[in-house]
């Protein structure tokens, strides 16, 4: 359950970016994660709406973009997209693949409501 | 609608520190492992075994981290070295900051090696860089040989993988050749050794090992 940190982190980050001295309030949180990021969405979900009250990220929605494992073969040089279960190329069967995409676990924007507007 | 471009890492704060921690290590040529597993594979029997042993040519510290109790600080503190504990109350993984607090309490200047036990759990501690020069992952034969694909993260972000409990494997359902075979699979990079904290196997190679690493570091 790291799912309560990250959720903190992420409000920590959105915090920091908000514009200073005015009243802004989050509508969105877009954020990438990566199949080997070790992050289950649904407890992310749950531990944000849990911490987030009563901040300005209050009732604000989680956006993921989900980015699927993919490797370089370091021997055919070929991209492939893989399951995690086996580290192997599906065009040559190298085993020294370098992991191209996957791991990310990031922030990338968020949307923010018009002044005035209820969330 | 207004919208922010944020574009960072969600752990880079724990990733900074992490660094910092790194630093501090390569300034005291201190080498240091954080050994991971589930809750019972062995790393603190693995871990008695090992001060027991590599007592007289490496000087090591270890920080502990449990959930609840000092019971492994405790444990290790007997083999007359340095030892930590960090009590999470909860929390599923240590972070680098807890490592950091921890490091005040422990001369870098007087040790070689630094041993750091993380919260029985194969998952969260996964992507929590520590600042540690490797992984070891300790996999014992009685979880099954299907343990690497299960939990591929840790097994893929590892440099070594104790496989423990070898004395059980005539009474148990575990294909040793098919757990390293499965672990390869995740990571062929791994080195493997095999042990048994009962019996003493494999223990010799691992600590010959464990003090040529922590001999290799650049004393400043």
């Amino acid at each position: 359950m790291h799912e309560l940190s990250i959720a903190q982190s992420i409000l920590d980050i959105v915090c920091r970016h908000l514009p200073k001295g005015a009243d802004a309030r989050v509508k969105t949180i877009r954020l990438t994660i990566g199949e080997m990021a070790g992050v289950v969405t649904d407890s992310l979900t749950f531990c944000f709406s849990a911490i987030s009250e009563g901040t300005p990220a209050q009732g604000a929605a989680l956006e993921i973009v989900h980015v699927p494992l993919t490797v370089r073969c370091r021997a055919c040089g070929r991209d492939s997209a893989i399951t995690p279960e086996a580290f192997i190329c599906p065009a040559c069967g190298g085993r020294e693949l370098m992991v191209t995409g996957g791991r990310e676990l990031l922030v990338k924007e968020i949307e923010l409501h018009e002044n005035g507007a209820s969330p | 609608m207004s919208v922010i471009t944020i574009e960072r890492k969600v752990l880079e704060k724990n990733d900074q520190i992490a660094a910092e921690n790194r630093s501090l290590f390569a300034r005291h040529g201190v080498f240091v492992i954080n050994m991971v597993s589930s809750p019972g594979a062995g790393k603190t029997s693995i871990l008695e075994q090992t001060l027991g042993r590599i007592g007289i040519s490496v000087s090591a510290a270890v920080i502990e981290g449990d959930v609840q109790t000092d019971l492994d600080a405790q444990r290790v503190a007997k083999y007359n070295v340095p030892a930590v504990q960090i009590v999470t109350a909860g929390g599923c993984h240590l972070e680098a900051n807890l490592v950091r607090d921890a490091l005040t309490r422990i001369d870098l200047s007087k040790i070689r090696l630094l041993v750091i036990e993380n919260v029985g759990n194969l998952v969260c501690p996964s992507n929590y860089d520590l600042g540690e020069a490797m992984k070891v992952v300790v996999a014992a034969t009685t979880e099954g040989d299907d343990k690497p694909l299960k939990y591929p993260g840790m097994f893929r972000n590892a440099t070594v993988l104790v496989i423990n409990k070898i004395d059980l494997l005539p009474y148990i359902p575990c294909d040793l050749g098919r757990l390293k075979e499965n672990a390869l699979k995740i990571n062929p990079s791994l080195k493997v050794f095999e042990t048994s904290c009962t019996t003493g196997a494999g223990i010799a190679s691992w600590c010959d090992w464990l003090t040529d690493q922590a001999n290799a570091v650049h004393r400043p």
